[in-house]
């Protein structure tokens, strides 16, 4: 069995009003469910991928909403995009939207055609 | 030159033009083609898997067989426009052809009323006559239709017609001109030179010859110039579809398939299509949401433009993938493919992607069953132990490949676009099934199900969860009681539309409880809004879209409404108070001990 998801983590500040949320900002427009997240943890624990690696959605979001991008970027390539954390979320958040469209924003990408 | 006036020179420039466009832009399109397809194309080119495909184009794109079947009011009006005016031409060419006696021009054929300035002269082209006159009021009573759907769609039978660009108006004006027109010119020269039929006959000698001689001239160029008009806008318009359609049947007869990315296959089919509606009025999201730009016809006429790139991608998007609009294109565009191309994520770095599944190892299954249950089946556990409780039932060996961990089997990464990530995945997986040495893969999850049938190579044969049952049954291996309980049968998008699994389930449902009767089932039947094809509607929205196929299936007042996908279960339980069950749990439960 993995690990239960909520191990304790090191004690750091974040000083919000230095930070850029303007990423964070341009996710909630496309995902406004985001707006909803308590940050239960309940996606995390559900999470498919999480059974074989330290992946953290929530950690991963969580980073995201506080403007910490670092590395995150290589962390949601983990993701396979199954949908559970979708389906488990209590509060009705798009958790699969809302991961690629961190992805599209971390990589300032977006589909191509022709 | 005999048998020549200048009138006809619009129309000849617009015909030559037309062939140069169609010939430049067929070559393009085909030189487009991948690797694949350009393969396939040259090993079966003189193939006679080419033959069935004559059949289906006179059905498809002369008689309009599908429309019909689907909505007889909309395929008498593209029925009698296409055949009609198909007969028209061939008619028109026998019979000037044989009236010339060797002095034909093509354009004769188009203008023959004018240049065969006698009487019918015997009894065959008495007969040419009445005939052509027959013809013509055949296609005009479609126009007249087409005129009638423009003003009030509901009348023939669609809640919501297309809404049309500038462009495809304006050639649609020259089109219902042209059969007007025609009747009028050979209306005036009838009145002329008595060379009319019962119809046009009748409304020529209405005219003074005087007002006949003096329209005669100009009536005819503009029936030229309209002919003109409507060629050379055609190539750039959904009338394009006339011809492109013939050569997609013969391409998709001959093997060719959508690939991952846009190809010249691609340009065929999006230049098939003839923006019917029919994909507008199956589509959920407009029926039940009230969301009308992001339907398949929309998506195509974009993408073929290749313009407004921002809503090609933001309609891309939003699509359940529900295959309803799929299994009603009178056309069979293979629109669930084109709707992941626009939604294709290009080349993304994935060297990284996945690493961690590395270490995950086979297991030794050799003479067993691999079960799959699936990602969403492990947030439906009574599924899975329904479905062991059914394997020991009946002394299966089974290896339940993703008991405590799961790979996803990249369906839902693709639908996505995210094709290379995807493939990743699926190589993964096939190591480990093949590795294993299973003799046959079932799955509890109609994604997977579909994704394993149509896009893994596996070497062993692969069944849904009620496939195997139903087998399980027929053979006698497995004893199940029948009760008098109702159920009532969701068939899951991905299962029915997508694999045309609608029997088996039935199957096994009449063995243990009566089924009943709904109003939308099988290819018709509704999504239950989780798919996992849409990332942009709301849980709000969903819910809207559930309730619809839940009023479905709980309007025969059942006890237990079955599905046959953990998902949709998940959807309709969190709905309603009724019993909701999956398939194998109602089996399990009716087991003789
Ligand atoms: S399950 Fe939903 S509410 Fe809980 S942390 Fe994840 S996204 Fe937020
Ligand atoms: S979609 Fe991604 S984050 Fe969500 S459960 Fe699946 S693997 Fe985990
Ligand atoms: S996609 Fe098919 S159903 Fe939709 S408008 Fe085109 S031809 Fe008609
Ligand atoms: S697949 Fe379903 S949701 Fe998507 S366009 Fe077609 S009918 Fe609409």
């Amino acid at each position: 069995m993995a690990e239960f998801g909520f191990s304790i983590s090191k004690t750091r500040s974040i000083k919000l009003s230095d930070t850029d949320l303007s990423k964070y900002r341009q996710l909630l427009e496309a995902v406004p469910s985001y707006n909803r997240c308590i940050g239960c943890g309940g996606c995390t624990a559900s999470c498919t991928a999480r059974q074989f690696t330290d992946f953290n959605i929530r950690k991963t979001h969580w980073y995201f909403r506080r403007g910490q991008y670092d590395n995150l970027e290589q962390e949601l390539q983990k993701c396979m995009l199954c949908g559970k954390c979708t389906l488990v979320c209590p509060r009705g958040v798009n958790l699969r939207s809302l991961i690629i469209n961190m992805r599209q924003i971390l990589t300032n990408t977006n589909e191509i055609i022709g | 030159m005999e048998n020549f006036s200048p009138f006809v020179l619009p129309f000849v420039l617009g015909s030559i033009g037309l062939l140069i466009i169609c010939v430049y832009k067929y070559v393009r399109w085909i030189r487009q083609f991948d690797r694949l397809q350009h393969k396939t194309l040259l090993k079966n080119i003189f193939s006679i898997k080419f033959l069935p495909a004559i059949g289906e184009m006179f059905r498809e794109c002369l008689l309009h067989v599908r429309i019909s079947k689907k909505n007889w009011r909309l395929g008498y009006m593209h029925r009698s426009i296409a055949f009609g005016w198909f007969l028209l031409i061939l008619v028109g060419a026998i019979e000037s052809r044989i009236g010339t006696k060797g002095n034909f021009h093509y354009w004769v054929a188009i203008f023959y009323r004018y240049f065969h300035q006698v009487p019918p002269e015997n009894h065959t082209a008495w007969v040419f006559t009445q005939l052509m006159d027959l013809l013509l009021l055949y296609v005009l009573s479609g126009i007249f239709l087409a005129l009638v759907k423009k003003i009030k769609s509901n009348l023939l039978g669609m809640k919501r017609a297309t809404k049309h660009t500038l462009m495809d108006k304006a050639i649609r004006i020259s089109l219902w001109g042209i059969f007007p027109l025609r009747l009028l010119c050979e209306s005036v020269s009838a009145r002329l030179y008595h060379n009319g039929g019962f119809l046009t006959q009748t409304i020529g000698d209405l005219f003074s010859t005087n007002v006949a001689s003096f329209l005669e001239m100009p009536l005819w160029t503009l029936y030229s110039i309209d002919l003109c008009v409507f060629f050379l806008l055609l190539p750039f318009t959904r009338y394009m579809h006339i011809f492109t359609e013939v050569f997609l049947i013969y391409f998709r007869k001959v093997g060719l398939r959508e690939h991952t990315k846009m190809t010249g296959f691609t340009k065929f089919e999006l230049s098939s299509c003839s923006r019917c509606g029919m994909c507008i009025d199956a589509c959920p999201l407009y029926k039940d949401l009230g969301i009308t730009d992001v339907q398949s016809v929309y998506l195509l006429r974009n993408l073929r433009n290749l313009e407004h790139h921002k809503d090609i991608i933001a309609a891309g998007k939003n699509c359940l993938m529900c295959h309803r609009c799929a299994e009603d294109c009178p056309v069979n565009i293979d629109l669930m493919n084109i709707r992941r191309i626009s939604r294709d994520k290009g080349d993304l770095d994935i060297t990284n992607a996945y690493k961690y599944l590395f270490k995950v190892k086979s297991f030794n299954a050799i003479g067993r069953v691999a079960y799959f249950g699936g990602c969403m089946s492990h947030l439906t556990p009574s599924i899975t132990e329904s479905m062991q409780t059914i394997f020991r039932a009946v002394g299966q060996k089974y290896w339940y490949m993703d008991e405590d961990r799961s790979i996803c089997c990249g369906r839902p990464l693709a639908q996505q676009g995210f094709n290379q990530q995807a493939s990743k995945l699926r190589r993964k997986v096939t190591d480990l099934i093949i590795n294993s040495g299973a003799k046959m893969l079932i799955t509890s999850c109609p994604i997977c199900y579909t994704s394993f049938k149509k896009e893994y190579k596996l070497p062993i044969p692969v069944m849904h969860h009620t496939e195997y049952i139903d087998k399980l049954l027929k053979k006698g291996i497995l004893k199940v009681n029948k009760s008098d309980l109702k159920v009532t049968y969701h068939d899951p998008c991905e299962l029915g539309r997508g694999c045309g699994i609608y029997k088996e389930p039935r199957n096994v449902l009449k063995a243990v409880a009566n089924l009943m009767k709904t109003q939308n089932e099988k290819e018709n039947s509704l999504c239950c809004g989780m798919n996992l094809g849409n990332t942009v509607i709301s849980l709000e929205q969903q819910t809207i879209i559930r309730n619809t196929a839940l009023d479905n299936l709980t309007a025969p007042n059942p006890d237990i409404i079955a599905t046959a996908c953990p998902m949709c279960k998940k959807a309709f339980k969190h709905g309603t108070n009724a019993n909701v069950k999956d398939i194998a749990e109602i089996v399990a439960d009716h087991l003789v001990p």
